[in-house]
């Protein structure tokens, strides 16, 4: 495999005595689909934070595309033009329509002139197949389509790689298929993606790892068929047959270090 | 606690019910109410009155100046004010957002004095204690630099605060969404938030110009010419030269000709607000 798209050694990441992430090492190659998944407070979240540099990171290096982002005199703002990020709340302008949300970022960030970004706002809006909204204001559209504007929004900026945050964690239940359709065609794409998600799915048929962290660290990290079809840890059985089949889990002892807290 | 429920499940046995002593309690409100009315109207000397507060004639003789001049220089001072305050005010909220520490503190500073005096004592300042202390210097556009500046001063303290509480509404998740998409900080502020900031806070800064039209009348204390006196002082001078309160009444009503509809505009913009939220 040449070299990784992105590259995560020995990360660390404390908010003041709270140690989140104890030492994580992980590689995504490019083009690959790596899915995070695990508990709530497990860290997941604030590891792809610390892909971008939202989070800053206690301890640890971070390479995406060969840069180091832990670099002091990066530039982190050309570093993160080439990072895609989808949040879980979608963080649409809301004072911007549709296509403003596309093109004003290309035109300040990457100094497009306006028919340039126009048109790629335009191509990448077709893409996730809202065309017909380019002039609604975020406010106007469904929890599924304004998390599509937005992958749109990061498209248009010609990202190697994208993060995806929980992306359907905040849609009802029937517009996940709307994202994950979109999320999937990226895929096929060739794009190199790390999602954190909760929808064992889509983590089985389009990714091509899964990552299972609890507690700050990694514990499990395979092909789906390894990670969620045969898990060898107790803790990783415990989540999937927790989140496969909720129904069936038993009132148990908070363990103050895994559950219950926020990412 | 099962006590308690028991306890306000039992009827009144004794005494008025709820919407008997609603209904008495009303009834005596009416009743004070009109029987001050009915006092006003008797022992005022209606006569008098309208000998000294609505004659024609004066009233007459007050236009066209009080609209041409004296309402004109009351818009213009508390525009020119409200301009320089919104502009200082800006400045002053970012630094108090910045992460520079004597930035903080440089306007935490400035946000107290300048809301802690009285707007009169900054005019006095600015028209007597300024032009004494340094000799020669001049403040660029004379009166209406002076009055711009003074109002300014004091309009930026407030507006500062209301700034930055605007900004601060503002979701983290915007500013997330802007670096991520590789916006500096500063230019993040400027195309995402500050524009969303001031949606929020339309309603409090047009209550603020509101405020800035009444304290235009400070003026008064600056020293104008003839030509530049606005409402307050052209009233004031007409009631003294007439010796009649007319010219008073007159300037208030044209006070009312712009803040009643300003109020208006913004319980409207509120409303909206409110509506949004929703």
């Amino acid at each position: 495999m040449s070299r990784p798209e992105i590259e995560v050694r020995g990360l660390h990441k404390s908010f003041g005595d709270n140690e989140v992430l104890r030492g994580i090492d992980l590689e995504i190659g490019q083009g690959e689909v790596v899915c995070v998944i695990g508990p709530s407070g497990s860290g997941k979240s604030t590891l792809l934070r610390c892909v971008n540099l939202l989070e800053e990171p206690t301890k640890g290096q971070i390479f995406v595309g060969g840069t180091e982002l832990t670099d002091p005199d990066v530039d982190i703002d050309a570093v993160r033009r080439r990072i895609g990020m989808v949040f879980q709340q979608f963080n649409l302008f809301p004072h911007l329509t549709v296509t403003e949300n596309l093109t004003l970022p290309q035109r300040r960030v990457l100094r497009r002139d306006k028919a340039k970004a126009a048109q790629v706002a335009a191509e990448n809006l077709e893409r996730v197949g809202l065309s017909e909204k380019a002039d609604a204001y975020p406010a106007s559209l469904s929890g599924g389509q304004q998390q599509r504007v937005a992958i749109a929004r990061s498209l248009s900026m010609g990202p190697e790689v994208m993060l995806f945050d929980e992306p359907t964690s905040a849609l009802d239940p029937e517009l996940v298929g709307d994202v994950l359709a979109v999320m999937r065609m990226l895929a096929d794409e060739g794009m190199t993606m790390m999602v954190v998600t909760h929808e064992m799915t889509f983590a089985r048929e389009v990714a091509d790892r899964v990552v299972f962290m609890d507690a700050g660290a990694i514990v499990e990290d395979g092909t789906p068929a390894q990670v969620i079809g045969a898990p060898t840890h107790e803790r990783t059985r415990h989540f999937l047959s927790r989140l496969l089949d909720p129904a069936m889990a038993q009132v148990e002892e908070e363990t103050s270090d895994q559950v219950g807290k926020a990412d | 606690m099962t006590t308690d429920t028991d306890v306000q499940l039992q009827p009144r046995k004794k005494g008025l019910t709820r919407s008997q002593k609603r209904r008495l309690s009303r009834g005596a409100q009416y009743v004070v109410f009109v029987a001050a009315v009915i006092a006003f109207a008797v022992s005022a000397d209606w006569g008098r009155l309208k000998n000294q507060f609505a004659q024609g004639s004066i009233a007459r003789q007050m236009f066209p100046d009080i609209i041409t001049m004296a309402l004109k220089n009351t818009v213009l001072y508390t525009v020119s004010g409200f301009v320089v305050g919104l502009a200082l005010g800006m400045v002053i909220a970012l630094m108090r957002l910045s992460s520079v520490g004597p930035y903080r503190w440089l306007a935490g500073i400035y946000i107290e004095i300048f809301r802690g005096l009285p707007a009169l004592l900054i005019f006095i300042f600015i028209g007597v204690a300024v032009p004494l202390a340094f000799p020669g210097t001049e403040i660029v556009g004379g009166t209406y630099g002076k009055v711009a500046l003074a109002l300014g001063l004091v309009a930026a303290a407030y507006m500062a605060e209301t700034i930055r509480a605007g900004i601060q509404a503002v979701p983290k998740g915007q500013m997330e969404a802007a670096r991520s998409l590789g916006f500096s900080p500063g230019r993040a502020m400027v195309s995402i938030i500050i524009p969303q900031a001031f949606r929020i806070i339309l309603p409090p800064l047009t209550n603020e110009l509101v405020l800035l039209f009444k304290d235009s009348s400070l003026v008064l204390f600056l020293g104008v010419t003839l030509e530049e006196r606005e409402l307050s002082k052209y009233g004031r001078d007409l009631a003294s030269t007439t010796a009649n309160s007319t010219p008073i009444l007159v300037a208030g009503l044209c006070y009312l000709l712009i803040t009643i509809p300003l109020g208006f505009v913004v319980r409207r913009m509120e409303a909206k607000a409110q509506e949004a939220v929703k």
